[in-house]
């Protein structure tokens, strides 16, 4: 089955010649449909900074990174910020909701900037709402829900629109155990339904939801788990 | 663990013959620590020569029932109310392969963790899968099915902790010892750890080639 995400040979070097600092020095690796795989490593290890390019939000210095077969190189600026509205969804350990809008609103806001109509985009932020299982908090702003809860409606909006690639910053980072277990729970659920996710985690407890778990230490790959690593490998050799 | 405590406290329910016992003690804790019924045999004759349970006659197939008795409740009442003493760590192996491995020369220190830790992150996977099938049941055997997961995935956690922990300090440690070689002053840019190269018993200290290589 093709990867919805695919890196290969990803570097990435913040700074200029003499303190440069190489993030990543080369990863490969591939998330592919129904699979949630995660990212651990220990602080600076270049976790979070995969994560940025594997959404589009930063380049790679060199390697190269295709969502759903297209690589985000090659398309310019506007084509990613696109790509980040309909193919890619974030969820973030601040939860990133916007407080002047209600939950529904929130969730339908990426729909609406891609041009769906008002009506449609908040009926579809309904159904992910319900999906995540607090449809009855669709009015309420983020200030009135708890954080569990602000959780819950970031992982709606993150997938809104049949996205095909969730990519989670340490999602679970400032919820007690039992909510955080429950957000787990939600992005399997969507992996299980067809998704490919990929999480960036510090914790073995959360990172165990996963079918496979990539050690990163200094910016490079060190070992997996539970993993088909040939294929990996020859999936990113024969690109 | 206890076979004796746990059979004491299911016959607190009621009367049970072995096979009985052995069910409902598995069924309350999967089959983590398997009890066979040689064994159940045992303790329940061991057990009645105490006075903790009597034999109270037979079902209509022939099997002995046994009963608790009030020296037996009371011993449930004192289990339940005593800590379970922590004599054996029960990651005894585990600690004493590390510390002789930064200690023995030779030895990959960083490839022993990184070994380890995946062969106890699949375990944590493992236990995880079968967290999510077990569901979420609110029968009483339910939960206490998914409390003995919960136990295992956190000493997993536990032990992966430790031995991220465990890395980042043989990688301090080799930091600290390439910046005092060049000057043999000691060092004043760690507080948080003084180094005692004179004391033999710091184990984190590990002063073999190999080990520096775990900080790559």
């Amino acid at each position: 089955m093709s990867a919805v995400l695919q890196l290969t040979d990803v570097v990435r070097v913040h700074g200029e010649a003499p303190h440069q600092v190489q993030a990543l020095r080369g990863v490969s690796f591939a998330a592919h449909p129904g699979e949630l795989v995660a990212v651990m490593g220990p602080s600076g290890s270049g976790k979070s900074t995969l994560l940025t390019i594997a959404g589009g939000l930063d380049s790679p210095t060199s390697g190269a990174v295709t969502v759903e077969g297209v690589d985000l190189a090659r398309l310019g600026q506007q084509g990613r910020a696109r790509m980040r509205r309909t193919s890619i969804g974030y969820v973030f350990q601040g939860f990133n909701l916007i407080p002047a809008l209600t939950a529904a609103e929130n969730v339908a806001l990426p729909r609406e900037l891609d041009g769906v109509a008002p009506r449609q985009a908040r009926a579809e932020a309904r159904a992910a709402l319900e999906e995540v299982g607090i449809l009855d908090l669709a009015d309420r702003f983020p200030d009135d829900m708890s954080g569990g809860q602000q959780q819950r409606v970031a992982i709606a909006r993150a997938v809104i629109g049949e996205r095909r690639l969730i990519l989670a910053d340490e999602p679970t980072g400032a919820l007690d155990t039992e909510t955080g277990e429950e957000i787990l729970r939600l992005l399997r659920a969507r992996c299980d339904a067809g998704a490919a996710g990929v999480l960036v985690t510090h914790e073995a407890r959360h990172a165990a939801w996963a079918d496979r778990v990539v050690f990163l230490r200094d910016g490079v790959v060190v070992d997996e788990t539970g993993a088909d690593r040939a294929e990996v490998l020859t999936e990113a050799a024969g690109r | 663990m206890s076979v004796k405590h746990a059979l004491l406290a299911l016959l607190e329910q009621e009367p049970m013959y072995g096979y009985q016992l052995r069910a409902e003690f598995e069924q309350r804790t999967g089959t983590t620590w398997p009890l066979n019924v040689g064994q159940v045999y045992t303790t329940l004759t061991r057990l009645e020569r105490d006075g903790l349970v009597g034999a109270d006659g037979e079902d209509a197939e022939g099997h002995v029932i046994y009963r608790i008795t009030a020296a037996g409740r009371t011993e449930v009442a004192s289990w339940f109310t005593t800590p379970v003493a922590r004599t054996q760590p029960p990651r005894d192996e585990l600690a004493i392969k590390l510390a002789l491995a930064v200690t023995v020369p030779g030895v990959d220190v960083g490839s022993v963790i990184q070994q380890q830790r995946s062969a106890t992150m699949a375990a944590l996977q493992d236990y995880t899968r079968l967290k999510r099938q077990a569901g979420s049941g609110d029968a009483p055997s339910d939960l206490a099915w998914s409390l003995v997961l919960d136990s295992l995935v956190f000493a997993a956690e536990a032990e992966i902790r430790w031995l991220d922990h465990g890395e980042a300090r043989l990688r301090r440690a080799a930091v600290e010892r390439a910046a005092a070689a060049p000057a043999p002053a000691p060092s004043a840019t760690a507080p948080t750890a003084p180094t005692t190269p004179t004391t033999p018993t710091t184990p984190t200290t590990p002063t073999t080639p190999a080990s520096e290589r775990s900080a790559r």
